[in-house]
């Protein structure tokens, strides 16, 4: 049986349901006050990544989908260790990846903003940490896109990241930004996260894993939410 | 023994309209392997399996079709995860294969859900229980502690072969979210 979490959304950095200047929130927030279970219970546990097997360039964005060339943009490598609250490394856990490409265009159907796709470049990776909770990844910086929410609106450059932790209680969605965006301060889903916690999605430029004549790094660091330092000691 | 948080944790951000090419890829039909999807029970022999079918509604009551749905479930013998989208299937409905839970401790068998989308900057947290566990479904504290008005919108109705749960984020059937 692992360890269940103890600790809740630290309101003083995580982002509310609803926030009126980011639109979508407005019919899908929920409304009512959240009920607190009453009872730890063993189910808290969540998917187990021991053995998960990655593909062998999931981990490198600008070669896993390559068709007839290389992606076109800047060359990055993206790094960071990921801990839970009390600094305790998260070894084994599975990393997900999305984001635009170069141009700022997503792969994705529905995203039919008026700049080019580039056909060597999917945008979708995956990663898993180390033992020590390190993880790394190649990829191509994103571009900045237009979105609907208001007049003018523009997302910083972004990727997405997906992580489980030890249980359902530390999974997260989020998105790194880059350092010195011009555009954080016009952008409500950035902005909707207190100001305590703006900083902590901010990747920061990185010369010990910048490459030379091949890649500028980044780091970000990861902190999921509670206390699980060795999260599949239940198997 | 407590000890106090030493770092923050990292914030949430929406999973946003555009993840199904890295989440879900290919149920979208995208060049990417996934490594889940909504048949939890790939791989177990001599199981009876049932059907989870549902449909994520706004507050203007329309369906969602950009939410990301993920069941887990873990009664001590079958540990199960399952990740479906609700962008491919006709009404925008999403639909899981998966075994009913065994009941934990006299507590009523659930699943967890964790419920993402466009408009969501945080996750939600929701279960679903089965409205033919009826007496565990009376005695389970966690049901319980749900105003008694509000505890269908967490049993899923069985229809046939199938279970039914739909979500409903806002409005008079809002779904009861739970704070994990």
């Amino acid at each position: 049986m692992s360890i269940t979490t103890d600790s809740k959304f630290d309101i003083e950095v995580q982002p509310p349901y609803l926030d009126e200047a980011y639109k979508s929130t407005i019919l899908r927030a929920p409304l009512q006050p959240l009920v607190v279970p009453k009872k730890k219970d063993i189910t808290l546990s969540g998917p187990l990544f021991k053995d998960f097997k990655l593909g062998a360039l999931d981990h490198d964005l600008t070669k896993n989908s390559v068709k007839d060339g290389e992606p076109i943009g800047e060359r990055i490598v993206v790094h960071g260790k990921v801990t839970n609250e009390h600094g305790h490394p998260l070894p084994h856990t599975l990393i997900e990846l999305w984001q635009a490409n170069s141009a700022g265009r997503y792969v994705h159907k529905v995203d039919q903003h008026d700049a080019p796709l580039d056909p060597n470049f999917l945008g979708t990776g995956r990663c898993m940490t180390d033992a020590h909770g390190y993880y790394k990844f190649y990829t191509i910086k994103p571009g900045a896109y237009p979105w609907g929410n208001h007049p003018n609106a523009w997302r910083p450059n972004h990727i997405h990241f997906s992580l489980f932790g030890g249980d359902i209680a530390s999974r997260l969605i989020t998105q790194m930004y880059f350092p010195g965006d011009p555009l954080f301060e016009h952008d409500p889903i950035f902005k909707a996260v207190p100001p305590k916690g703006r900083e902590l999605l901010v990747s920061a430029f990185d010369l010990s894993v910048t490459e030379a004549n091949f890649a500028l790094g980044y780091r970000f660091d990861i902190v999921l939410r509670g206390k699980n330092a060795t999260p599949f000691e239940n198997l | 023994m407590k000890t106090s948080a030493v770092k923050k944790q990292t914030p949430s951000q929406t999973i946003g309209p555009y993840f199904a090419y890295g989440l879900t890829p290919q149920q979208y039909g995208y060049d990417f392997d996934s490594w889940v999807d909504h048949d939890m029970v790939k791989g177990l022999n001599n199981v009876e399996t049932i059907t989870i079918t549902g449909t994520v509604y706004d507050g203007n009551a329309q369906p969602v079709d950009d939410a990301m749905i993920e069941l887990w479930q873990d009664d001590g013998v079958h540990k199960l995860f399952g990740r479906y989208g609700s962008g491919t299937d006709e009404g925008n409905t999403f639909t899981f294969k998966t075994i009913k839970p065994k009941s934990v401790n006299g507590q009523a068998p659930f699943i967890h859900v964790i419920l993402f989308m466009r408009g969501q900057l945080l996750h939600s947290y929701t279960r679903i229980y089965f409205a033919d566990e009826q007496q565990l479904n009376e005695t389970d504290a966690n049901l319980n502690a749900v105003d008694a008005d509000r505890k269908y919108t967490l049993i899923a109705e069985k229809k046939g072969d199938s279970y039914v749960f739909n979500i409903h984020m806002q409005g008079p059937n809002e779904t009861v979210f739970f704070e994990i």
